[in-house]
């Protein structure tokens, strides 16, 4: 399947596979995050689903949010690509199976925060960064980012270092300060494979998906209260006139 | 009591004198008054684009031995006069425009140690001083914001048990090891001079110092929130995203 040639979705044994397409920086803009929510939404409709990995082509995982298209578009469109991430967060963190990020390149802002809304993070070892860069940008940072961070980055000296600091922090000294799960050596396919193993593993466990979602949601209230409001589960929920 | 002064991007706050720079009123004010001419400095030049920062240090044997306990001595009032002046000494730090480190040169215990979390980084010398939350060997309660603030910087559980709960005394290196310090230095004249040289280190990022407070706030909401910081909303902060497309 390929939701506009942003992020194709491909099947591995139990597991689902998204993965950002291309060759750039992956911005994060209305179209890729509509995309991505897409394909989420088609991962979890799927019968059989068992984990979810997503991952990216080329040097970047993800280099944040799209400013240059938000330059281009209406102030209403602007504040729907940052709606669109809290929905994208929200269907990430009620999907009924467990998730896993397959951190290929370079992870920034928004793109470093997508990545750590994943059950299990696993980074390549050998090049790409993740890097909070919104103090060197000199972007303020909303509460549920912070929220992100705080709930997978509880060490108050890390999560200063990556947030205040600027802090651009390879594979080795995240799986070190317990930002991620695990590195992995080799290219973007080998990165994958670790992911995707590791998923098929999580699937194997043959958890009960609805369980799955209702623990996590449960696990992070403080990011889940700021973004359910944005998921597709409210937007089903709300009366239709 | 205190003294400030500037040397190129970085603001020096320091301590004064040979004594235990108890905080009572008089120190309280001074500082107070620091800071407030630090972030108003700062203010003024953030438009022409520096980045800053401060440096807090002390003279003599002691970072600061804690609220002046003696001045209050048994009144419960004066107690509580001098609990509630330093609340806003810690409100002024959390959300001063510019990265802070205090350079722990000497014992800071109780509200001496609460100031040293207070900054963004600290910087300790080795071979003579302890970090130490007294209250529990005094019989003192910690005010809620004191616990909030070490709640907030004192993430490991085991960390935060040995200091509140039992009174540990933490050298420098034991405390770098619970992540409670940043850089361990072996005497003063060391820990004064790498604490400078990391604040020219961070002042020379050019950071937006008021994008960095609010980021800093955003990182400890609830500890910023029990010395009475009010934080920005999120349509606040967007506004801030969509001046800088």
């Amino acid at each position: 399947m390929d939701t506009g040639s942003m992020c194709s979705v491909e099947r591995r044994g139990r597991v689902h596979l998204i993965t950002i397409t291309g060759a750039g920086e992956h911005r994060l803009g209305l179209p890729l995050i509509s995309a991505l929510r897409s394909a989420v939404a088609a991962v979890r409709a799927s019968p059989g689903a068992g984990a979810l990995v997503l991952a990216a082509e080329g040097k970047y995982f993800s280099n944040g949010f799209d400013q240059a298209w938000a330059r281009t578009v209406p102030r209403h469109l602007q504040a729907s690509m940052s709606e669109g991430f809290r929905g994208l967060v929200a269907d990430l963190l009620a999907l009924p199976m467990p998730t896993v990020a397959a951190v290929t390149g370079h992870a920034a802002a928004a793109g470093c925060a997508l990545a750590l809304a994943h059950d299990t993070v696993v980074m390549r070892g050998s090049r790409g960064f993740l890097y909070m860069s919104e103090v060197d940008a000199g972007i303020k940072i909303v509460d549920y980012f912070a929220e992100v961070l705080r709930q997978k980055v509880p060490d108050a000296a890390t999560r200063r270092d990556m947030l205040l600091a600027g802090g651009k922090m390879t594979a080795a000294e995240a799986v070190r300060r317990g930002v991620v799960d695990a590195a992995a050596d080799g290219g973007v396919e080998d990165v994958v494979a670790a992911a995707v193993a590791a998923a098929e593993g999580l699937a194997a466990r043959k958890w009960d998906g609805e369980v799955v979602a209702e623990i996590r949601k449960a696990m992070w209230p403080a990011v889940w209260g700021k973004v359910k409001d944005y998921g597709a589960e409210a937007a089903a929920a709300r009366p239709r006139l | 009591m205190c003294t400030l002064e500037q040397r190129g991007r970085v603001f020096v706050l320091t301590l004064t004198g040979d004594g235990e720079h108890r905080l009572g009123h008089p120190l309280i004010a001074s500082i107070r008054s620091a800071l407030a001419s630090v972030a108003a400095t700062a203010a003024q030049a953030n438009g022409a684009g520096p980045g800053a920062a401060l440096v807090t240090v002390a003279e003599g044997r002691f970072f600061s031995n804690g609220l002046d306990i003696g001045w209050a001595g048994t009144s419960r009032a004066r107690l509580g006069e001098l609990v509630a002046a330093l609340r806003p000494v810690a409100a002024d730090l959390l959300a001063l425009p510019m990265p802070t480190v205090a350079a722990v040169t000497g014992h800071a215990s109780a509200g001496g140690f609460l100031l040293a979390l207070c900054h963004d980084y600290r910087v300790m010398r080795a071979d003579r001083g302890v970090l130490y939350m007294s209250e529990v060997d005094i019989g003192l309660p910690l005010p809620p914001y004191f616990m909030a603030l070490l709640r907030a910087k004192i993430t490991a559980a085991h960390a935060l048990r040995d200091v509140v709960l039992r009174g540990r005394k933490l050298r420098a290196p034991e405390a770098k090891e619970m992540g409670i310090v940043d850089v361990v230095c072996p005497g003063a004249p060391e820990t004064a001079a790498e604490a400078l040289r990391l604040a020219e280190e961070l002042a020379a990022r050019k950071w937006d110092g008021a994008v960095y407070a609010s980021i800093r706030i955003s990182m400890f909401p609830d500890a910023c929130r029990s010395v009475g910081i009010v934080e920005e909303s999120d349509e606040e902060k967007a506004r801030n995203f969509a001046s800088k497309l």
